[in-house]
């Protein structure tokens, strides 16, 4: 009977379903459960290296990797992880996965491994994997742990490139700076300075120091909640 | 659960970890160096072609080999012999004192042309910033520079590295040193009031090119006493090595 029960558990474990709740595990993160809008968590990061597009890119795929991978991992151990260390336990699958992730970008594009250096360490600090692997996969089978950590790192994803976005257009003119694709939008590099590739429709428009500073995402974290609540409004307290 | 199944979990899961992060370090390593001695090299090779960094890594590497010689010199200008300039670890050359300090030298040969490529380390906003010099055989007239920096900011100190047209103006009339004036070449905030001695601050970045005009005043002594050396014919070997 044991064995029975326990063949039976195994299944359920490997079944690699994608019903209704595996979708919303995915998208719930990208709007009613949005990690940085809803939750507030991540935020350090969100401010630090959203000045570029391409490193918030990088920075992206590197979250939704660990955050996913940890999940996997934590998940499977989940029944044997002792519960006095799992905090300990967590921190070390996630930092072996962010070094793994810096050792590959540095044998892979050094040349973004050189701008992201510090940042790519500080996933290790990034509460919203923490956050999920505590709240989601130390009570979730792996593929479904699997899913919401692509999920999170989406949700994370999504809101750090459209701040960077807005960042980079208006506090360096450019978009994808240092990226092979990278693409002059508005404005000269610097006022005092006469750019020559400038024509006269870029020239108009002076770069905005404040963007390139944390406090402009900052500001831009605050409009998107704002945007947010005000057509999801099932996000609003009411008490 | 019993403190030593705890112990063993969190032994067996540090030595499986540990394990791993070893083999992948150790499998990279190889492609690591590499990377880095091809980005250093790049970041060097600006100063005479500002495309380098497009270049491939085989062209990169060819240029090095065949028309770029490297000398590593002491606080008198001399050559330290069997040194390699693409060896010295700069940010820890830049720690000890200037005296014992170790400086690189690039002599970049090409078609009967000769640029010197001196390499310095500063300090900008952040961190550490450093910076490519490629002077023309008068040991004077700039003919470009590229310049790197350890965390200065995006859009504002980091426009040395990132902005082509200020780095452009590291050549042509201007001089990195007037022996008549006695004044090395500087970045003046709001414009530059000198077409030789001065070049174009970066709006917003002050003390990056700060760091910049600092950078060129205490970095070149060495250099100097070598070239004089070099015109004065004392080591005038070194040229045909």
């Amino acid at each position: 009977m044991a064995d029975v029960q326990e063949t039976q558990l195994k299944n359920q474990e490997a079944t690699f379903a994608f019903g209704k709740k595996e979708r919303k595990l995915l998208s719930d993160p990208l709007n009613d459960n949005n990690p940085v809008t809803v939750q507030v968590l991540g935020i350090c990061s969100a401010l630090a290296v959203t000045t570029l597009v391409y490193p918030s890119l990088v920075m992206a795929v590197a979250v939704v990797f660990v955050c996913a991978f940890a999940n996997l991992a934590i998940s499977l151990m989940r029944n044997i992880i002792p519960g006095q260390v799992r905090l300990i336990v967590q921190l070390v699958v996630i930092a072996t996965l962010v070094t793994v992730v810096e050792l590959a970008l540095k044998a892979l594009s050094y040349d973004v491994y050189k701008q992201l250096s510090v940042f790519i360490g500080l996933i290790i600090t990034n509460c919203i994997i923490m956050g999920r692997l505590e709240a989601f996969a130390m009570a979730n089978k792996p593929w479904q742990s699997f899913l919401d950590g692509i999920g999170n790192g989406l949700g994370y994803g999504l809101i750090l490139i459209a701040v960077a976005f807005f960042r980079e257009i208006f506090g360096k003119g450019t978009l994808f700076a240092g990226s092979p694709a990278e693409l002059k939008i508005i404005g000269n590099t610097s006022e005092y300075l006469l750019n020559t590739e400038a024509t006269w429709w870029l020239g108009w428009y002076a770069n905005n120091g404040l963007m390139v500073l944390p406090a402009a995402a900052m500001f831009l974290i605050g409009i998107f909640i704002w945007i947010q609540r005000s057509y999801n409004t099932k996000l609003v307290d009411i008490s | 659960m019993s403190n030593s199944k705890v112990i063993l979990f969190v032994l067996t899961m540090t030595t499986v970890v540990a394990l791993l992060l070893s083999l992948m370090y150790s499998g990279l390593k190889d492609i690591h160096d590499r990377n880095e001695a091809i980005y250093n090299k790049k970041e060097i090779f600006q100063a005479v072609d500002p495309t380098a960094n497009d270049m491939d890594a085989d062209k990169i590497e060819s240029i090095f080999d065949q028309s770029v010689k490297q000398y590593v010199l002491n606080y008198d200008g001399d050559v330290i012999e069997g040194e390699r300039a693409d060896k010295l670890k700069l940010d820890k050359e830049k720690k000890k004192d200037a005296k014992v300090r170790k400086y690189p030298l690039y002599v970049y040969q090409e078609g009967g042309k000769t640029l010197y490529i001196v390499t310095l380390r500063g300090s900008g906003l952040w961190d550490d910033i450093w910076g490519s010099f490629a002077l023309k055989d008068d040991f004077r007239s700039l003919a470009g520079a590229s310049f790197g920096h350890k965390g200065e900011t995006p859009g504002l100190g980091a426009e040395i590295k990132d902005n082509a047209s200020w780095k452009a103006q590291f050549k042509n009339n201007k001089k990195i040193f007037d022996d008549v004036k006695n004044q090395y070449l500087s970045v003046r905030k709001g414009g530059a009031r000198d077409e030789i001695m001065e070049v174009d601050g970066i709006a917003g970045a002050t003390i990056t090119c700060d760091g910049v005009t600092d950078m060129i005043e205490d970095g070149l002594g060495p250099y100097f006493r070598h070239f004089e050396k070099l015109k004065n014919g004392k080591t005038g070997q070194l040229l045909n090595k």
